[in-house]
């Protein structure tokens, strides 16, 4: 049965097991509200994933992707009556025109310009959310009305965590499917080297480009679900605190790690819950996360438990 | 008949050219040595060729095309594959995985069907996996089909890449310092390795300051100097050249 090990079956099984299993043990209605939330940041940082941990490119700015998602559903869902389906295609497709023009100059940049170029990106959207208060209600926020699709209104935490359980599922299923194919290998080509990489026919510019849209895409579907669930977004949404939260659960769950975005996403959306008496200083934790990640877990949480598993399993063998 | 034709090329980085005014051309299935002092401009001609620099003026035909614009990955489209001095390994993916990015032009690159894992794209995977498998036990790496590349050694690394560039398909193979780092015994078996990928009808060009290699596996040699080409011919040719004894060879060299 080794075919269970690899992560496109036995990995995607496990993950569909949690999701089925976790409404057994948990006890009220914030519990699946934290669950619901970790859902919804581990669909962005999965493919947030794609484009740091696999193509090896930085991003300070996937908060303004996930905001103009949220945005697009309650701009057209709220003031101009669309459906929030139509609404939501709306916004990623969008989103990914924006990303699309965006990318060609931005992935041009490497290193520090490339951080600082989507950092600024970031800041932008931001401020454009913030000020263009007659369409977006500006720092106050506005309301979204409730998810309404082929006739019925999601509502209640079992329908919410039902759907986006389903949708990381699909979200993790795709990414899995890019990530063991010609795309996939590309993408991390151009991660190992670029040069080596266009030098075997990989068009460098091009899988960059694609890998940025469908991170951005991705980041704006989930901000749509999360607009739809929340009933109300604030400009925080695009925040650079917020971008900075789904890079740090992106490292610390381990970089080209599917799972371990999932895992990240989830131990660093229930922390601060556990730790509300220190809500203050949740910046100050996640950087002292994002750092002791670098320093003693260079390659995040599940690459190196399953190198430690591994490593057990050969020594038992022997 | 002629592969590759270089025309008037010079490339400067500031006020000092690194090549200058060169021209020569590659012939269809030969092996050819490019050889000269360390700053003779012998990767900067390499990187001209396969496209990571842009030459400051002057042609480059390949395969009667004018590539002289053309970007890196158009240029593997069009034949080339080269491998590099400093290893420029995937180290993020494992080695078999880094000669499927060599078939990268022959697997199915496009997105949706990459992303739903179509059937044709996993069928084509596979059959490329086979190959690629055949193409390490080529190049004498069977014991590492499963590695991952990050914990490879030097010399296994060296053949991966070369592994890497065959999967390419190419017409022209650029081979940047191969036996750098090998002792005589790997150094005995590249040479063969060399021979039989010629042998395929793949034209090889070779930087290389392993005499004993050059000498016994080029056609022909090109010599270069301060970016300039020195003299060119037959081995017998270059080792009877006083101008290339006084400038590289020295009078050891010659019966190396």
């Amino acid at each position: 049965m080794a075919s269970l090990w690899q992560p496109r079956t036995g990995g995607l099984l496990a993950l569909a097991g949690v999701v089925a299993g976790l409404p057994l043990i948990l006890p009220n209605a914030f519990y699946y509200d934290v669950a619901i939330l970790v859902g919804i940041n581990a669909t962005v940082c999965v493919g947030l994933n794609l484009l740091i941990g696999y193509a090896g490119q930085i991003s300070l700015g996937h908060a303004g992707f996930f905001a103009l998602g949220a945005y697009a559903s309650a701009v057209l869902t709220g003031d101009h009556g669309w459906p929030p389906l139509a609404a939501l295609a709306a916004g990623a497709a969008g989103v990914g025109m924006l990303s699309f023009v965006l990318a060609q100059p931005i992935l041009k940049l490497k290193g520090h310009y490339l951080a600082m170029g989507t950092l600024g990106l970031g800041i932008i959207i931001s401020i454009v959310l913030n000020q263009e208060a007659g369409l977006t209600g500006g720092p106050d926020g506005m309301p979204v009305p409730s998810l309404r699709a082929l006739g019925h209104t999601v509502a209640g935490e079992h329908a919410w965590y039902a759907l986006v359980g389903l949708v990381l599922i699909v979200s993790v299923w795709l990414t899995l499917n890019l990530i063991d194919s010609p795309v996939g290998r590309a993408l991390q080509a151009v991660h190992g080297s670029e040069s080596a990489a266009a030098l075997t026919g990989v068009d460098v510019i091009r899988y960059k480009v694609l890998v940025f849209v469908v991170s951005a895409v991705l980041a704006s579907l989930a901000g749509s679900l999360f607009a739809h669930y929340a009933g109300f977004i604030t400009p925080a949404e695009a925040s650079f605190a917020r971008s900075i939260e789904l890079v740090t659960m992106v490292v610390l769950g381990g970089m080209a790690s599917t799972f371990g975005a999932v895992v990240g996403a989830a131990v660093l959306t229930i922390l601060p819950q556990a730790l509300t008496a220190f809500q203050d200083f949740k910046m100050l934790v996640f950087g002292a996360v994002l750092m002791g990640t670098m320093i003693f877990l260079r390659k995040g949480l599940v690459p190196t438990l399953a190198g430690l598993i591994r490593n057990r399993m050969r020594s038992g063998r022997a | 008949m002629t592969l590759l034709r270089v025309e008037n090329l010079s490339k400067s980085f500031g006020p000092t050219p690194a090549i200058e005014d060169l021209s020569f051309a590659i012939s269809l299935g030969t092996i050819h040595s490019i050889i000269g002092p360390n700053g003779a401009g012998k990767t900067t001609l390499f990187n001209l060729i396969s496209g990571l620099y842009r030459p400051t003026s002057g042609t480059i035909w390949f395969d009667d095309a004018d590539i002289t614009a053309l970007p890196p990955h158009r240029r593997a489209r069009c034949g080339l594959s080269r491998t590099f001095q400093n290893l420029q390994i995937f180290l993020n993916l494992s080695a078999l995985d880094n000669v499927m990015v060599g078939y990268h032009l022959a697997c199915d690159g496009r997105f949706l069907p990459s992303l739903l894992r179509l059937p044709s794209v996993v069928r084509r995977d596979r059959d490329y996996r086979e190959r690629a498998v055949a193409l390490m036990r080529f190049v004498g790496l069977e014991a590492f089909v499963d590695a991952a590349a990050d914990a490879m050694p030097y010399g296994a690394l060296k053949r991966l890449e070369l592994a890497r560039a065959l999967a390419v398909q190419p017409k022209m193979l650029l081979l940047d310092e191969p036996a750098a780092g090998l002792n005589p015994k790997e150094t005995a078996e590249l040479d063969f390795l060399i021979q039989q990928i010629a042998a395929q009808g793949i034209t090889v060009v070779l930087v290389e300051h392993d005499m004993r290699l050059v000498w016994s596996v080029s056609n022909h040699i090109l010599v270069l100097d301060h970016g300039r080409k020195l003299t060119e011919g037959t081995g017998w040719e270059i080792r009877h050249n006083e101008d290339v004894v006084a400038a590289y060879l020295g009078e050891g060299g010659r019966h190396r």
